[in-house]
C-alpha cells in the first residue's frame, strides 16, 4: 500500500511549543524568540513561546496553564537533551491531564547552542529546523499505555558462593522466596577455601 | 553460610544445575537437574560413622588432593547442608551392591542407593547469576614448573595448607618432606596481565591475597624469608595500602620482575631466575617453596548460561552488564542480574556489595507483584503479515513467534520486546508498527528537515543509548562542529528502515548518516548487526542505481565518544561539500523512476 504524503495536512491538533533559553545557555547563541515565531506559523501550532527556564517550577506551571487555557493536546519543549529532562516533562504533561507520550523534545542545547557557539545565525537556523522537526513528530504521536502483566515474586539465584548467598539472604529477608541452585554438594564457593581474608584478616566463613 | 540452609524462604538445591530456562521477565520457567546425594539431607546429622567404615580412599578435591577422603564424605567441616554425600563413581555399594558397609552403621537409615536424579521445575520472576570464578590453571605456564616440581603450589592450594581446617591443621609444610620451609616465594600475575598466556586483564584480588598471605606467614613464622615477585602491587582498595606497608615493614622482600625460569635443586628447593627491573640485574633466588598467585577466570558454566539466558559476555569471558557505569548489576535482558565474580574478578567485599545491589534491583522490579511494560514495543498488523518469519529471525530477544509452516501471523510478546524496532525495519511487508517510532513519525521529521535548502543539510540517525548520547557529550564538552547536521533519534540503529534512507535521498539529502553503538555494545544485544547488514545492502543498491554509495555513511559512536562524534561531523561536512546540486537532482530522477516514492507501511498511521 502506498500512501502519498498530503502536503501541509491539518490534523486538528493543538500543539504548544516552548523554546527554552536555559538562562543564557541556549539564548546566548540561539535567538529563541525568532525560533518561537518561525514555529508559530506551522500548521496545528496553537501556542509558541520562548521561556527562560522550561524545567523550573514557574516554567512548568506556565506550560500547564497554557495546556488548560488553550486546550493544548500535545507539547513540544525545545530545550536540553531528552536524555536529561524527558522524564521531567512527561510527568508535567501527565499532571496536566495529557498522555505522557504526547510530548516531544528538541535538543537546542547539547546539539546546537553549545556546539555552534561562534555561529549564532546558523545555530538559530538549525534550532528552527530541530523545533519544526519536533512539531512534525509530535503531530503524529499517539497516546500509549504501559501494559500490566502478572509477575511471580520469586527469584532464582544461580551459584552459592558468597555473592549468591548474600543475594539470596537479602531477598529472603525482604520477604521474597528464593530458589538457590548450587552445583557442588555445599554452598560456599571459593571463599569457603580461604583461611584468613583481606582486608580484615579474619576467617572467611 | 548456615543461614542459607535454614532460612524458611530459601529453597536450597545443591548438586544441582539449571538445564533450561523459558519465558521472560516476571515469569521464567526454570528446569533444574538435581543429582542424587544418596544420603538424606534432612536426616543426616553428619556424625561421620559411615565414613569411618568406608573402604574407598580418594584424594580430597576440596584440598586439591593434599589430603584424602572416603567415597562417602562431608565436603568440608562447615558445609551447608551438612549432610554427607556419596560419590557414586567411587562407591562399591551402589550397583551391584557389594559393600554397603555405611548403610549398616547408619543408625538413622539415611543412606539409600536407590535415590535417583530429580528434575525440578520452578517458576520465578527474576534471576540472579552468581556463578563466580574458576582459578587459573597454571599447567600451560610450564616455565614455573607447576607440573614438574612438587613444591610449587597455586595460591589456593597454599590457602588450604595454612587453613586451620585444612589437611595440616594450618601448619605450613612442604609437600616433599612435610617440613616447614625456611624461605618461600610468591609469583604474581600468574595467568593475568599477559598477552601471551592466560588472560590480559588484572585479576584484581591476587596482589592483596599475596600481601595477606605474607602477613599470615610473618605472624606464625617471623624468621621465614618471604619474597614476592611482581610487576606492580595493586593495593587500591580501602585499607589495602596499610596492609601492604605493614608487610614491607615486617621484612617481606618485594622484587620487581617476574621470574623467567624456575629450576629444582637437589634438596627439592627451587632456584628462581629473575630480571629485577628496579636494579636492572639478573638475580637468582633459592627458595624452599614457591606459590603461584593464580588469576581469576570466568566460571566454566558461563557460556552455557549465556546461551540459555540470552546474555552477553565481555571479550574476557565474564558477563556483560547493561551499562558498565550506571547499570553495573543489570543484564541487558530485563529481570536478570549479576553478582560477584560472574561479572568480573573482584574481592569478597565487592561481591557482597554487588549481591546486595542485585537483590535490591530484583526487588525493585518485583515488589508491585505485577510488571509494567514500556509501551514502546512493536505490534504486528495481522492482515498484512505473510508469516515469512523474518521478524522472528532478527529479534534479539526472541520476542516474536510465527509459525511459517501453518502461515499464522506473527505475534509479539510485549513483555519480552525491548523496543529496538529491528523487526519493523526488516519486515518485507510493512506489517510491523513500532510504537512511538512509526514510519510516519520518522518520515515527517525527514520531510520537515529537508523542506528548505536540503543540499545544505546532513540527515543523521542516532540511537538513543550511544550515538545520540555521544552527541550530547560533544555538547557538554563544548566541542564545536559544523552546524549542518540534523539528528533524528531512534531507540536503536536497528530501527532505521531502508525506506527512510531512500526517502531522505529522494527528498534531496546530500549525505545520510546512520549511527549506533559499537558492535558488541548494542543496547539491544546484537540488533546493530542488522543495521550493518542493511546499510551494506543499501549501499550496493545505490551503486547499481548509479548513486555514490559514500553518500550513505555508517558510524559507531559510544556515549563517551564526544570527540569522535564531533570529528565525524567535520568529516561529513567535507563529504557534503562534494555533493553538487546536479548530483542531487540526478538522484531524485533515479529514485523517481524506481521506488523513490514515499512508501508508508500500512500500519504506520
Ligand atoms: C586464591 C584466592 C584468594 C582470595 N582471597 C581473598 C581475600 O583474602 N579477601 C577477599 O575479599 N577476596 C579474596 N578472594 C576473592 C574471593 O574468593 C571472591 O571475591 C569470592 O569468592 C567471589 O564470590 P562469588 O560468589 O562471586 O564466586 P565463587 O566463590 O566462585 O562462587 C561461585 C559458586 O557458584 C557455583 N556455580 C558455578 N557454576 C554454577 C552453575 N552453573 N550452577 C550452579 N552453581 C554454580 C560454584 O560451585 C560456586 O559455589 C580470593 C580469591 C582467590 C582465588
Ligand atoms: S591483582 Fe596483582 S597479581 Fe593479580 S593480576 Fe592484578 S596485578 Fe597481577
Ligand atoms: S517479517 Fe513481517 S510478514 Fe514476516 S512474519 Fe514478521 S510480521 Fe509477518
Ligand atoms: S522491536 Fe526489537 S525487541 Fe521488539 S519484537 Fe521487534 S525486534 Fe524484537
Amino acid at each position: 500500500m502506498i500512501v502519498e504524503k498530503q502536503e501541509n495536512r491539518t490534523t486538528g491538533r493543538r500543539v504548544g511549543v516552548y523554546v527554552c533559553h536555559c538562562g543564557l545557555n541556549i539564548a546566548r547563541t540561539v535567538d529563541c524568540r525568532k525560533v518561537a515565531e518561525a514555529v508559530a506559523e506551522m500548521e496545528d501550532v496553537a501556542v509558541a513561546r520562548d521561556i527562560p527556564y522550561a524545567c523550573s517550577e514557574p516554567g512548568q506551571h506556565s506550560i500547564k496553564e497554557d495546556i488548560a487555557e488553550h486546550r493544548l493536546d500535545r507539547i513540544v519543549v525545545a530545550s536540553c537533551s531528552p536524555r536529561l529532562h524527558e522524564p521531567t516533562f512527561r510527568q508535567m504533561v501527565q499532571s496536566a491531564g495529557l498522555n505522557p507520550y504526547l510530548l516531544e523534545m528538541a535538543n537546542l542545547r547539547e546539539h546546537c547552542s553549545w556546539v555552534h557557539m561562534n555561529e549564532p545565525e546558523e545555530a538559530t537556523r538549525k534550532a528552527v529546523d530541530l523545533t519544526r522537526m519536533a512539531v512534525a513528530r509530535v503531530r503524529n504521536l499517539v497516546p500509549l499505555e504501559p501494559e500490566v502483566l502478572p509477575l511471580t515474586k520469586r527469584t532464582l539465584v544461580i551459584g552459592g558462593g558468597v555473592a549468591g548467598i548474600q543475594a539470596a539472604l537479602d531477598l529472603a529477608d525482604n520477604g521474597y522466596d528464593v530458589v538457590l541452585v548450587e552445583k557442588k554438594p555445599s554452598v560456599g564457593g571459593t571463599m569457603a577455601k580461604l583461611d584468613k581474608t583481606f582486608p580484615t584478616m579474619d576467617c572467611s566463613i | 553460610m548456615t543461614d542459607v540452609g535454614r532460612h524458611p524462604r530459601i529453597k536450597l538445591l545443591t548438586l544441582s544445575e539449571v538445564v533450561d530456562v523459558k519465558g521472560y521477565v516476571g515469569n521464567f520457567d526454570v528446569k533444574i537437574l538435581k543429582k542424587s546425594r544418596y544420603v538424606s539431607e534432612n536426616e543426616c546429622t553428619a556424625c561421620g560413622e559411615c565414613a569411618k567404615v568406608c573402604p574407598v580412599v580418594r584424594p580430597d578435591e576440596f584440598n586439591f588432593g593434599l589430603s584424602s577422603r572416603k567415597a562417602i564424605y562431608s565436603p568440608f567441616p562447615q558445609a551447608v547442608p551438612s549432610a554427607y554425600v556419596i560419590n557414586v563413581n567411587e562407591c562399591l555399594g551402589h550397583n551391584p551392591v557389594v559393600c554397603a558397609k555405611c548403610v549398616e552403621v547408619c543408625d538413622k537409615g539415611c543412606i539409600n542407593f536407590h535415590m535417583s536424579d530429580e528434575e525440578i521445575t520452578e517458576r520465578v520472576g527474576t534471576i540472579v547469576v552468581a556463578t563466580g570464578m574458576e582459578p587459573y590453571d597454571p599447567t600451560e605456564l610450564d616455565e614455573y614448573g607447576y607440573t614438574r616440581f612438587e613444591n610449587v603450589l597455586t595460591s589456593l592450594e597454599f590457602e588450604r595448607l595454612v587453613n586451620a581446617g585444612g589437611p595440616t591443621r594450618g601448619r605450613l609444610v612442604r609437600p616433599t618432606d612435610r617440613r616447614t620451609p625456611g624461605s618461600i616465594g610468591f609469583i604474581q600475575c600468574v595467568g593475568s596481565r599477559s598477552a601471551r598466556k592466560g588472560a590480559s586483564y588484572c585479576s584484581n584480588v591476587c596482589c592483596m591475597n599475596t600481601v595477606k598471605s605474607t602477613l599470615v606467614l610473618k605472624e606464625h613464622y617471623p624468621d621465614m624469608d618471604v619474597k614476592v615477585f611482581y610487576i606492580d602491587i595493586r593495593a587500591f582498595g580501602k585499607g589495602f595500602e596499610d596492609l601492604y606497608t605493614r608487610s614491607r615493614r615486617l621484612g617481606v622482600k618485594y622484587i620487581r620482575g617476574l621470574p623467567g625460569t624456575v629450576e629444582e635443586r637437589a634438596d627439592a628447593g627451587l632456584r628462581v631466575a629473575v630480571e629485577n627491573s628496579a636494579t636492572n640485574s639478573i638475580e637468582f633466588h633459592d627458595l624452599d617453596m614457591l606459590v603461584l598467585a593464580v588469576g581469576v577466570k570466568p566460571s566454566a558454566a558461563t557460556q552455557r548460561l549465556q546461551e540459555m539466558l540470552g546474555l552477553q559476555l565481555t571479550p574476557d569471558g565474564f558477563f556483560l552488564e547493561a551499562h558498565p557505569k550506571l547499570q553495573p548489576v543489570d543484564a541487558a535482558t530485563r529481570g536478570i542480574f549479576y553478582a560477584g565474580c560472574a561479572e568480573g574478578p573482584k574481592d569478597i567485599k565487592d561481591s557482597v556489595t554487588q549481591a546486595s545491589a542485585a537483590a535490591a534491583r530484583a526487588i525493585r522490579l518485583m515488589h508491585r507483584g505485577e510488571i509494567l511494560t514500556e509501551p514502546i514495543t512493536s505490534e504486528v498488523i495481522a492482515e498484512h503479515c505473510r508469516a515469512c518469519g523474518k521478524c522472528a529471525e532478527v529479534c534479539p530477544y526472541n520476542a516474536i513467534t510465527v509459525d511459517t509452516k501453518k502461515k499464522t501471523p506473527a505475534v509479539v510478546n510485549t513483555a519480552a520486546c525491548a523496543g529496538c524496532g529491528t523487526c519493523a525495519a526488516e519486515c518485507p511487508f510493512g506489517a510491523i508498527t513500532m510504537n512511538h517510532f512509526t514510519d510516519v513519525q520518522i518520515l515527517d521529521q525527514i520531510d520537515t528537515l529537508l523542506e528548505e535548502d536540503p543540499q545544505d543539510k546532513i540527515l543523521a540517525f542516532a540511537c538513543n543509548w550511544c550515538s545520540y548520547a555521544g552527541a550530547d557529550y560533544a555538547g557538554v564538552s563544548r566541542l564545536q562542529y559544523p552546524p549542518n547536521v540534523r539528528l533524528i533519534r531512534t531507540m536503536c540503529s536497528g530501527r532505521v528502515d531502508e525506506s527512510f534512507i531512500r526517502h531522505g535521498f529522494a527528498r534531496r539529502a546530500p549525505i545520510i548518516l546512520v549511527s549506533g553503538c559499537h558492535i558488541g555494545d548494542c543496547h539491544y544485544i546484537h540488533a546493530n548487526h542488522w543495521t550493518e547488514k542493511r546499510v551494506a545492502r543499501f549501499r550496493k543498491k545505490m551503486e547499481k542505481l548509479g548513486i555514490r554509495p559514500e553518500r550513505l555513511q555508517l558510524e559507531w559512536i559510544s556515549a563517551a565518544e564526544g570527540t569522535r562524534f564531533s570529528s565525524i561531523m567535520h568529516r561529513l561536512e567535507e563529504l557534503r561539500k562534494e555533493v553538487s546540486l546536479e548530483e542531487i537532482e540526478e538522484t531524485v530522477r533515479i529514485l523517481e523512476n524506481g521506488a523513490g516514492v514515499r512508501r508508508d507501511s500500512p500500519g504506520s498511521e
